[in-house]
């Protein structure tokens, strides 16, 4: 099966008054058709830059692709011109953002908005826009959709905005939806919701979904596999089911069980010791290594590279990969 | 509608601006029928020069003869057409110059940007005279030397909105459905940064009188026009003498620009976002 979206060693820098800094090192993964794929890391692990590099939307200056290649049905997305990004922009892929509130002009109703959508792509404006903008809303399950399209974001709550932003991103049937963090700014009922309406659509409509988030819950119930990211790099990848009973690398089983609200033996909640280090200051072996209680010497030498075992499963650890040889 | 009804519930709270906007409306008014009603020629020689007001004539005559309530309704239009004309021409440059500048950053900004502190470092009104000095003093000219001294501090507030608005997620949502940056900066990120524009371009108007108003006084004016500038211009070797043919024109410019000012204020209070109750 081809996969719809192929990223191929993909790295990003930006500038910094210190020199460049990798933002996104070496990032390889795929998303076959119909799959979703969980993008898993911590804060300034690099997976919402990776995310935001695929549409190219990564400001530059000071955002860089260094090397790398995102196929999408293909095609390399990275060498294509403005004019036919803009083609796959918003009419083949999808995308949502983590603020609702921030991602929707405050200016315009939510109808104009999502009508421009049309606008843009299909050619569609006036009375049939409307009449496809209401049943857009109807779609993702906003209440009395007429009344709602006349209004502004401020008048919607958290939920409802992250569904227009949701039938703003579906309304051209995308083959690749890209979630980034779509629930964190909503609470969490709200969040069961809009998940259980990304999947709903999903079916529906037989798009590949890629779902950034940190939130091992999250994972749980919607993804396919996993491609966990630490400080830029992919340091595991696997099918979720395979990945939650048994993580390979150090990172993905402290990140399990901090999710899982384990105890310390002094009765707080597990967590995992230290932070991530500054890119300005990365180690020159694993990155974890510092973190991590099963370094030893070898890991701070040089970068792991990546190990697969015989069931799929990808992961960047010295240690593990002994393991499972 | 609802959204100009709210803004004006805010802005009528602010009693300075609507007495501004009184005001300015009668003088709007002065200067759109003023000129129909009374229909003397402001450069007709009506009678003798140096009549005090209240005679003969309602204010007076110049030292040419000249009727000066006839020079104040037609100066009021030019006057007021001067002010607008170069302020929607200085804001409309201004907005272009740093939408481009603040969307897009990096060299263009620089380039744009050093272009603006270059007309930013020499002093406006200076400048307005050497340009009117250079090209012939008709209203063309004068209305393109005063836009062209007052567009720097307009471009300067919109790339400083555009570029706090070009990081914002819903800038980026646009460019993720795959709108051109034409369409994002003249119709997504325009309208979110133009409430501060339009109150520095309403605040414009003022300065820009004022300005005319100065090349005027320096005989820097259109001569075939008359404008309240001119007027004072015209009376300032007499002022000891006859002082009210200078005040009475200075007068109008005072009250004029005041409302301006009342009302750009007013606009500011209720255009700003941070004061807005929701």
């Amino acid at each position: 099966m081809r996969p719809v979206l192929e990223i191929d060693g993909l790295s990003v820098e930006f500038a910094s008054a210190r020199g460049p800094v990798a933002a996104v090192n070496d990032l390889s993964f795929a998303i076959g058709e119909g799959e979703t794929v969980a993008l898993v890391g911590e804060s300034g692990s690099g997976k919402s830059t990776a995310a935001m590099a695929i549409l190219r939307l990564i400001a530059s200056p000071p955002g860089r692709v260094v090397k790398g290649r995102v196929l999408f049905e293909g095609v390399d997305l990275l060498g294509l011109s403005p004019a036919d990004l803009r083609k796959v922009r918003g009419d083949r892929i999808g995308m949502i953002f983590q603020d609702p509130m921030m991602a929707l002009n405050p200016v315009y109703t939510v109808a104009r908005q999502i009508a421009e959508v049309l606008e843009v792509h299909r050619g569609l404006a006036g009375r049939a826009a409307l009449d496809e903008v209401v049943s857009l809303l109807r779609l993702v399950g906003v209440p009395a959709p007429e009344t709602r399209a006349g209004q502004y974001p401020h008048n919607l709550s958290g939920g409802m905005r992250q569904r227009v932003m949701i039938a703003m991103a579906l309304e051209c049937k995308p083959r690749l939806l890209i979630a980034d963090e779509p629930t964190t700014a909503l609470d969490v009922t709200v969040q069961a919701q809009v998940l259980r309406l990304i999947e709903d659509l999903k079916s529906r409509l037989g798009m590949s979904v890629l779902l950034i988030t940190h939130d091992m819950g999250v994972v749980s119930q919607s993804a396919h596999r996993v491609v966990v990211m630490y400080a830029g790099r992919k340091v595991e990848e696997g099918a979720t089911r395979d990945l939650f009973a048994a993580p390979r690398h150090p990172y993905t089983q402290g990140l399990l069980r901090a999710a899982r609200r384990a105890r310390a033996d002094d009765g707080t909640l597990w967590e995992i010791r230290g932070t991530v280090p500054s890119p300005h200051a990365m180690p020159p072996g694993c990155g974890f290594a510092p973190r991590c209680d099963c370094a030893r010497a070898a890991c701070a030498a040089a970068v792991p590279e990546l190990t697969r075992t015989a069931d799929g499963h990808e992961v960047r650890c010295i240690v593990a990969a002994e393991g499972a040889a | 509608m609802t959204d100009l009804a709210a803004f004006w519930v805010r802005f009528r709270t602010n009693r300075p601006a609507v007495a501004g906007l009184a005001v300015l409306a009668v003088v709007l008014v002065m200067a759109a029928i003023g000129p129909t009603l009374y229909p003397t020629d402001p450069f007709d020689m009506v009678g003798r020069p140096f009549l005090p007001p209240f005679g003969a004539y309602p204010l007076g005559t110049d030292v040419a003869g000249r009727d000066i309530l006839a020079g104040i309704l037609h100066g009021a239009r030019i006057s007021l057409m001067i002010g607008i004309m170069a302020s929607f021409g200085a804001t409309v440059f201004g907005v272009a110059v740093g939408a481009v500048a603040g969307y897009y950053g990096g060299w263009l900004d620089n380039l744009l940007m050093r272009l603006t502190d270059f007309f930013l470092t020499i002093p406006s009104f200076v400048l307005a005279v050497v340009l009117v000095a250079i090209f012939s003093p008709d209203i063309v000219t004068i209305v393109l030397a005063i836009a062209t001294v007052s567009w720097p501090s307009v471009a300067r507030l919109a790339r400083g909105e555009f570029i706090a608005h070009r990081q914002r997620e819903y800038v980026l949502g646009c460019r993720a459905l795959g709108m051109r940056d034409r369409e994002i900066i003249l119709f997504q990120i325009m309208p979110n940064a133009l409430p501060p524009v339009v109150v520095v371009g309403s605040l414009t108007v003022a300065t820009a009188i004022l300005t005319e108003s100065g090349l005027s006084f320096l005989g820097l004016g259109d001569p075939n026009l008359v404008s309240w500038g001119y007027m004072i211009g015209v009376a300032r070797t007499v002022l000891r003498s006859a002082w009210w043919m200078a005040a009475i024109p200075g007068l109008m410019i005072l009250i004029t620009v005041l409302a301006i000012n009342l009302v750009g204020e007013g606009l500011n209070d209720a255009l700003n976002p941070r004061l807005r109750q929701r």
